[in-house]
């Protein structure tokens, strides 16, 4: 199956960094469509400035971006790969357009031209999805963090996009945020189909998803499924990245003698894991 | 008490005398008599002693900036009062301002508010306002950036030149350069990456046992503040719902759940546990100590 | 104390003044800000009032909420009103000092001053807290549309409109959060002479001009992967639409107008 996203060789420098690394240099990852993908690293790593580049905000210096076969170096196909992927940012702030929250999930399809009822149909479903509809008069600014991010999230489903990129969407959170923006996509790709890709350095934000890159001076240095790449505890380590608890407590126990397996990561299967492994040794 | 090494004094008093902040009956109230009146804090009735570690946890809209606010002044109670060594905080306008200097408050993503021309003239800003010979100020500027690990090579840099994690360092230093007996930090890892996180902790740490200054940590994430505070304070919707060791409040889940602040990972492991039969303390709270007493349970029972 | 400010915010509600059609309410206010300026006795005074309490009424927006808009103008009004005493040439002599002479018609003159800009003001208000920026800027834009075929950028022009406004109480609180950091490291904005309070101004400033201009960078970018590519194409989920009561309250303002300039006419 051809994905949904290829990303080859990928090179992009930033103006006036010319003494720099670049800040992607050669990265090169598939995103298959339906699944849940993060994009793990530190601050620095290349991360955002690859989130970057799946959309057309940025071109590739070298190498290339396609998205469902169209080149995102192709100026024609550039309102199209928008519709088609939708980015939300850090900062909710910065990217709420409108005062009233109805009026800025409204602006994208009012940019693509789409008649008024229909515009009207997508906003009240986008709100619905994201659990704002009775916010949808509600003026942003007075808004928490996470209903302002989940605002921002209906802002690019009314677009009826396949893709979202959340470029760390939960920096600015508190916790109770985090889970409502996590929650929210999670519900998205499962109910809905639509591939997300979550870039964040919240090692628990990625447990739950289908493929995890890790990247590092501009390439993908790993990928894989999350427990898989949980259990190199020591290489993320070195990369600047800490594991999840659970993980963490996992990777201990075994280097003091246990034998647990690494697919445990939410909190309820650690503690079933270590309380088998505790039964068993006392049989 | 850890207070004073390699001559270190705290806001250039002579004597090692113990500063307590004390508040009684402290109640806040924005915008009174109109239709957005909102009580943010209610009767906090707290008192810190010189050298503790103290974690305020509550999530937004709990009240812990407002509170920490009123510790330097920069709110007034709409009633009770805030008292710094006995002495009320807002009983003169001159004492108000002196007071800035002795609770140095460092506010969430301070990266924003850097201003001046250079590095080394940010950090200064503090000490100036203070009215500090050159030679005193040159030599906080010096010493508030090795705590927070500014190289003196970026002095003549302009802030705005740095990486976010480095201006972080900078707005901090420029609140240690006051010698602050008491350090409130507001969520000072926000957005910053695993390492800068523990970076800066690591910094903050540092900088109390060099000075046996008070340390208060403002966070909504229990884990943060777990593992380096010795006393937490939980907020409520205005009040103090929780008040004691990371042990004690911990070891309270369920009520911590009601509240709606997540407990750490390791805590909700714990009590899994135990559900499941094994015998684990309930307060744990750090991987290490989960740890342990997984490990004591497995020795004792396959002694070898 | 920057709290205050309530320009441009909305205060949502489904009155018949919320109701209105945007371009109604632009008409509106500019045919009322007319007549104040025609108008020369209390009688013409008292019926603009009385028209603007009733409006206030309509809308159900607290008289509070609207005064306390008022407040960081206050200075502006009473320098305005101040300055007609002193203005007028004619009328009885009350006193004088330096070169300034103020007359019983001077000060009766700074009455209405002080009236004619209060109302001026809340009138505005009135439009401003009724209607969201967007639709705002949309009945702008729809009334300008004619100045298009001149080349006016008219959809740039209101497009920038709602945008600041979206942002001005963003960027107040953010120049009150960064207040009060420079407050705690001892910086002082309210002792001292004008030159030194006006240089404790240069942190609160220049963070904040750092912090606007990070905005819009992001801003732009977020616009931008939204499919923005300015006006042409764009559609509106709200389209304006004009009903009845637009229809009356049109009439009402012609109608205003000419009963205003008629009172003038006969010195009332």
């Amino acid at each position: 199956m051809e994905p949904f996203i290829r990303v080859k060789d990928l090179l992009f420098r930033y103006e006036g960094e010319e003494e720099l690394p670049p800040a992607l240099d050669g990265t090169t990852l598939d995103i298959h469509e339906g699944s849940f993908v993060a994009i793990l690293g530190r601050n620095g790593s290349g991360k955002s400035t690859l989130a970057k580049h799946f959309n057309g905000i940025l071109l590739p210096q070298s190498g290339s971006v396609t998205v469902c076969g169209m080149d995102t170096k192709d100026e024609s196909k550039l309102l199209e790969i928008r519709r088609t992927v939708g980015m939300v940012f850090q900062n909710p702030d910065n990217q709420i357009v409108a005062s009233v929250v109805e009026d800025d999930v409204a602006f994208a399809p009012e940019n693509l031209g789409i008649p008024s009822d229909e515009i009207r149909r997508r906003v009240d479903e986008a709100l619905k999805l994201v659990d704002m509809y009775e916010y949808r008069r509600h003026s942003p600014h007075l808004l928490s963090g996470g209903q302002k991010q989940r605002v921002a999230i209906a802002g690019v489903i009314a677009m009826k996009p396949r893709c979202i990129v959340l470029d760390e969407p939960t920096a600015m959170l508190d916790p109770q945020g985090r889970r409502e923006v996590i929650d929210t996509v999670t519900r998205l790709c499962r109910e809905n189909g639509i591939t997300v890709i979550l870039i964040t350095h919240h090692m628990s934000e990625a447990t739950g998803t289908d493929r995890v890159f890790v990247m590092e001076g501009g390439k993908v240095v790993c990928e894989g499924e999350p427990q898989n790449i949980f259990a190199g505890v020591e290489c993320l380590k070195k990369l600047g990245l800490t594991v999840p608890d659970t993980t963490e407590l996992i990777y201990r126990l075994n280097a003091s003698g246990f034998e647990l397996g690494y697919g445990a990561l939410t909190v309820s299967d650690c503690a079933k894991e270590i309380a088998f492994a505790l039964k068993n040794k006392r049989l | 008490m850890l207070l004073k090494t390699s001559g270190f004094e705290l806001s250039g008093e002579k004597e090692l005398k113990m500063s307590t902040i004390r508040t009684e009956a402290l109640t806040h109230i924005y915008s009174t008599s109109t239709p957005f009146e909102s009580v943010a804090i209610n009767n906090i009735n707290i008192e810190i002693d010189q050298g503790e570690f103290v974690g305020l946890i509550g999530h937004t809209g709990s009240g812990k900036s407002t509170f920490v606010q009123h510790l330097n002044g920069l709110l007034a109670p709409t009633s009770g009062k805030v008292c710094f060594d006995g002495r009320d905080v807002n009983s003169s306008k001159a004492f108000r301002h002196d007071i800035r200097f002795k609770v140095g408050l460092v506010f969430q993503y301070p990266e924003y508010q850097l201003f001046e021309e250079n590095v080394y003239k940010d950090i200064a800003f503090g000490p100036r306002n203070m009215k500090l010979s050159t030679v005193e100020t040159d030599e906080r500027v010096r010493e508030a950036a090795g705590f927070v690990g500014v190289p003196e090579s970026i002095f003549d840099k302009s802030p705005f030149e740095l990486s976010g994690g480095q201006k972080r360092r900078v707005a901090i230093a420029g609140v240690i350069a006051m010698r602050p007996k008491i350090l409130i930090l507001d969520e000072p890892t926000a957005g910053l990456d695993p390492e800068g996180c523990a970076a800066i902790l690591n910094n903050i740490c540092r900088y109390r046992e060099a000075t046996g200054a008070t340390i208060i940590l403002v966070s909504h994430s229990m884990e943060d503040v777990a593992r380096i505070a010795e006393r937490l304070v939980v907020f409520d919707r205005g009040t103090i719902a929780m008040d004691g060791t990371p042990a004690d409040v911990f070891s309270r889940a369920e009520e911590l759940r009601r509240i709606g602040l997540d407990i750490p990972a390791v805590t909700d492991i714990a009590l899994h546990l135990r559900e499941l039969g094994v015998d684990v303390p309930e307060c744990c709270y750090c991987v290490e100590q989960l740890h342990d007493a997984i490990l004591k349970l497995k020795g004792g029972a396959a002694p070898c | 104390m920057l709290k205050d400010v309530t320009l441009g915010q909305y205060f949502p509600g489904d009155t018949l003044i919320h109701r209105l059609d945007p371009r109604t309410k632009i008409l509106f206010v500019t045919v009322y800000i007319i007549a104040l300026f025609v108008a020369k006795t209390w009688v013409s005074y008292g019926s603009l009032l009385l028209i603007l309490l009733i409006s206030i009424a309509i809308s159900k927006i607290p008289l509070a909420s609207m005064l306390r808009g008022l407040k960081p103008l206050t200075i502006i009004i009473i320098f305005t009103a101040v300055i007609n005493i002193f203005y007028n040439g004619e009328g009885r002599q009350l006193f004088s000092f330096w070169i300034f002479t103020a007359t019983d018609a001077g000060l009766i003159k700074a009455g209405y001053m002080l009236l004619r800009i209060t109302m001026l003001i809340l009138s505005t208000f009135l439009v401003t807290y009724t209607t969201t920026p967007m639709a705002l800027t949309d009945g702008l834009e729809l009334l300008l549309n004619p100045l298009k075929k001149l080349k006016v950028p008219v959809h740039e022009f209101s497009m920038m409109m709602s945008i600041a406004l979206r942002f001005i109480p963003t960027l107040i609180e953010e120049a009150d959060k960064i207040m009060n950091a420079q407050k705690a490291r001892g910086a002082d904005f309210e002792t001292g002479k004008l030159t030194d309070r006006a240089k404790a101004l240069l942190p609160l400033l220049i963070p904040l001009f750092v912090s606007s201009f990070r905005r819009a960078d992001e801003l732009a970018t977020a616009m931008e992967a939204r499919c923005y590519h300015g006006g042409e194409g764009r559609t509106r989920m709200k389209k304006l639409r004009l009903a009845a009561a637009d229809g009356i309250v049109m009439s009402f303002s012609v109608f205003l107008l000419a009963a205003i300039i008629t009172l003038a006419r006969f010195g009332l």
